[in-house]
């Protein structure tokens, strides 16, 4: 089923047109996750931005099935449809749940973890945009430390939940983080993922021009600062291992990622950073350290 | 066959032979042992299904919505706290039009927690599209759960079988059981209409702006408005296969010449039967109309059959709290207003969290409405443990 693991797929299944503003990542992220597992695939889709701009009757976006329920059981759902098809023995098939990360990290992680648990025949796909989009841009589990958001005015007091460490941890065979600038990378870990049998988790981050306040002709050199500041590592873990990495030679400081948000603006109050860049910092180098980048 | 069994594992050997691909379900009492039964089945190979251990009553609805979404014949059970927990999904399969057959084995809901039996559960979502239907004893209820699925398949439309906790699940009673072959007969194999499947790329769920959503509910009440017929027609065809009479809108007792009408459903039809032989034998005439379909609800057809009786009280187990009787409700509604022929339509709640409904209860109810209408009573109330400051 799965061809050329490098090869670049442009397969059109996630149709242009859509409603996800100028420079979504998302949008980017759908269409790749789409085209690398081709048109043998169903999607199941939690609500949020993505399901909302590509979703509306009469004219989706999706080129194969799409299935919708609600916010936070895509991965039920998606369970729901590996388990039609053992039953009435039609398939193979690509299964493919997909949601933002309040979805996955929040509101929706108690079905993702159970099926996890169960063994499901299914990849799981997180849209990271560190918020819940949609409604506004209000403060999720997966949103970090510091970040402006509706509900944080001040910035977040918390950390940001480790969904792929947690995933792993469910002693699930594949688990991978990929960024949206980097088209051969994250159709590789699509590809990979759909190549194993039983529940797999891609963790993609996404930005999103709007809630993170900064230009739509920016996302991809976002992604590569979130990589290079080491604040967003790029690995994968098979059976429990960390299995590839990707490294990072030369290593900037975290503010020059954080500069380019508005939603970072509070850490640099009158433009100097203030002890929240600090703590930042010193998540990426854990970052560093954790996976050796 | 007839067999000596508990309601539960009649309602699931009934539910295997009606070949369900996948099942989903979480324990919760009174429901349990009908998936106990069903995982059972399952397990030694007399039925092939895929059987679905989830995480909760919110993740059973959402398998069981993805897997009848791909075309397979699905089962889910649940009650009280897990109808609650399942809401959200209940309105989106019944928006889906999707086929999924459930059994409510009807429970009070907290707080104050409470195990036993009443409505509330499967009133509390009442309004989310599916069709409901309430069972008299354990033979009916097996019987509803195959004609649910040839209703549910036929019209598209989610099949809600209710029977009450306790009293039928967990009570031994000869139930037929019949053979493989005449189900299926009954029952053909599950053609879906609208599925996920890579060879029609389709959308399942998509969201509807406002110039298309009213349509989308206008269809769905229009599609459970005439399900009636299809209530009716299959509980016909059902009384022709397999001999006996399960089903249907709704059903009377005596109630021809009837002086005072009960209205009720669920297991509590029993008993007023019994209430009603013995006041047939002291020369009182007293009828039963036993709701099977609550939903839809057969608004001409009890009109019809009711019209000429003045004197009705409505049983019910469930309120709607702050407003009253909610079966009570339907039946006032169903009399136009302004009528010339005066009609007294009295309301009692009873049996509320398990509340025994004594025959002397059922006495006293309809001696009551005999000498005066009541506009809203709880039968068997302690009024002792009732303090005054607490009103
Ligand atoms: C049960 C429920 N609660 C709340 C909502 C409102 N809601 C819809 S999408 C959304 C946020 C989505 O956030 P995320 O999953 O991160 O996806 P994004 O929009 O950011 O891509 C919320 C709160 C809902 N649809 N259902
Ligand atoms: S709000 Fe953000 S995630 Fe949503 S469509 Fe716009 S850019 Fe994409
Ligand atoms: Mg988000």
């Amino acid at each position: 089923m799965i061809e050329n693991l490098d090869t670049i797929e442009k397969k059109d299944l996630f149709a242009s047109g859509h409603r996800a503003c100028g420079g979504c990542g998302q949008a980017l992220a759908a269409r790749m996750v789409a085209d690398a597992s081709g048109e043998n695939t169903i999607a199941c889709v939690a609500t949020g931005c993505l399901e909302v701009f590509s979703s509306p009757y009469p004219d989706p976006s999706w080129r194969i099935p799409f299935l919708h329920s609600l916010f936070e059981n895509a991965a039920a759902v998606a369970a729901g449809v590996e388990v039609a098809y053992k039953a009435l023995n039609k398939g193979p098939v690509n299964i493919i749940a997909q949601g933002g990360d309040g979805s996955t990290s929040d509101i929706g992680f108690q079905c993702l973890s159970g099926m996890f648990e169960r063994g499901h025949n299914v990849l799981y796909v997180c849209y990271d945009n560190e918020a819940y989009m949609n409604t506004g841009v209000q403060r999720s589990g997966s949103t970090p430390l510091g970040t402006r958001t509706t509900t944080t005015p001040g910035g977040k007091k918390r950390l940001k939940k480790n969904i792929p460490l947690l995933a792993a941890d469910h002693g699930i065979p594949y688990v991978a983080t990929a960024t949206v600038d980097d088209y051969r990378d994250l159709q590789r870990k699509v590809k990979t993922a759909l190549s194993i049998e039983g529940p797999k988790y891609l963790h993609i981050l996404a930005p999103c021009p709007l809630g993170w306040g900064h230009a739509g002709d920016l996302t991809v050199q976002i992604c590569r600062l979130a990589k290079q500041t080491c604040i967003f590592p790029v690995f994968e873990i098979r059976e429990g291992k960390i299995i590839s990495v990707q490294k990072v030679p030369v290593k900037k400081p975290v503010e020059e990622y954080l500069k380019l948000q508005g939603r970072f603006r509070n850490l640099f109050k009158k433009g100097t950073p203030t002890t929240d860049v600090a703590a930042i910092q010193k998540i990426a180098d854990g970052n560093i350290e954790r996976f050796n980048l | 066959m007839l067999k000596q069994i508990e309601g539960s594992q009649a309602v699931a050997d009934v539910v295997a032979l009606c070949r369900p691909n996948v099942i989903a379900a979480y324990p919760i009492t009174p429901q349990t042992h009908i998936v106990e039964d069903l995982a059972e089945i399952v397990s030694e190979g007399r039925l092939k299904a895929e059987f679905v251990n989830v995480e909760s009553e919110f993740a059973a609805a959402s398998v069981v919505l993805g897997a009848s979404a791909a075309g397979a014949r699905t089962y889910t059970a649940t009650t009280s706290q897990g109808m609650l927990l399942m809401n959200e999904v209940i309105y989106c399969i019944a928006g889906m039009r999707l086929p999924i057959v459930l059994t409510c084995a009807n429970r009070a809901i907290a707080a104050p927690l409470n195990i036993w039996n009443d409505h509330q559960d499967s009133m509390s979502v009442r309004d989310a599209g599916w069709i409901q239907l309430h069972a008299e004893d354990n033979q009916e209820a097996a019987d509803l759960h195959i004609q649910a699925y040839k209703i549910a398949e036929q019209l598209s439309l989610p099949v809600m079988v209710c029977m009450d906790g306790f009293i039928l699940t967990h009570a031994y009673e000869p139930v037929d059981i019949p053979d493989q072959k005449q189900v299926d007969d009954f029952l053909p194999p599950f053609k879906p209409t609208h599925i996920v499947d890579p060879r029609w790329p389709r959308g399942l769920g998509l969201y509807a702006d406002p110039r298309f959503y009213m349509e989308a509910k206008y269809i769905q009440h229009r599609a459970l408005e005439k399900s009636e017929e299809t209530i009716k027609q299959v509980s016909a065809d059902f009384r022709r296969a397999f001999n006996r009479d399960s089903g249907g809108l709704f059903k009377t007792y005596k109630l021809k010449d009837a002086d005072v009408v009960v209205v009720s459903m669920g297991s509590i039809v029993g008993s007023i039967k019994d209430l009603i032989d013995r006041f047939e034998a002291e020369g009182k005439k007293v009828g039963l109309l036993q709701i099977c379909s609550f939903r839809p609800f057969p608004r001409e057809q009890i009109y019809e059959t009711l019209k000429d009786k003045t004197n009705i009280v409505v049983l019910e187990k469930s309120i709607s709290l702050g407003r009253g009787g909610i079966l009570a409700s339907d039946i006032r509604w169903t009399f136009p207003k302004g009528e010339k022929i005066k009609r007294r339509i009295s309301s009692f709640i009873a049996g509320l969290g398990g509340r025994n409904i004594s025959l002397d209860d059922l006495r006293y109810m309809v001696e009551k409405v005999e000498r005066e209408p009541v506009e809203l009573e709880f039968l068997g109330l302690r009024q002792e443990i009732i303090q005054e400051k607490d009103l």
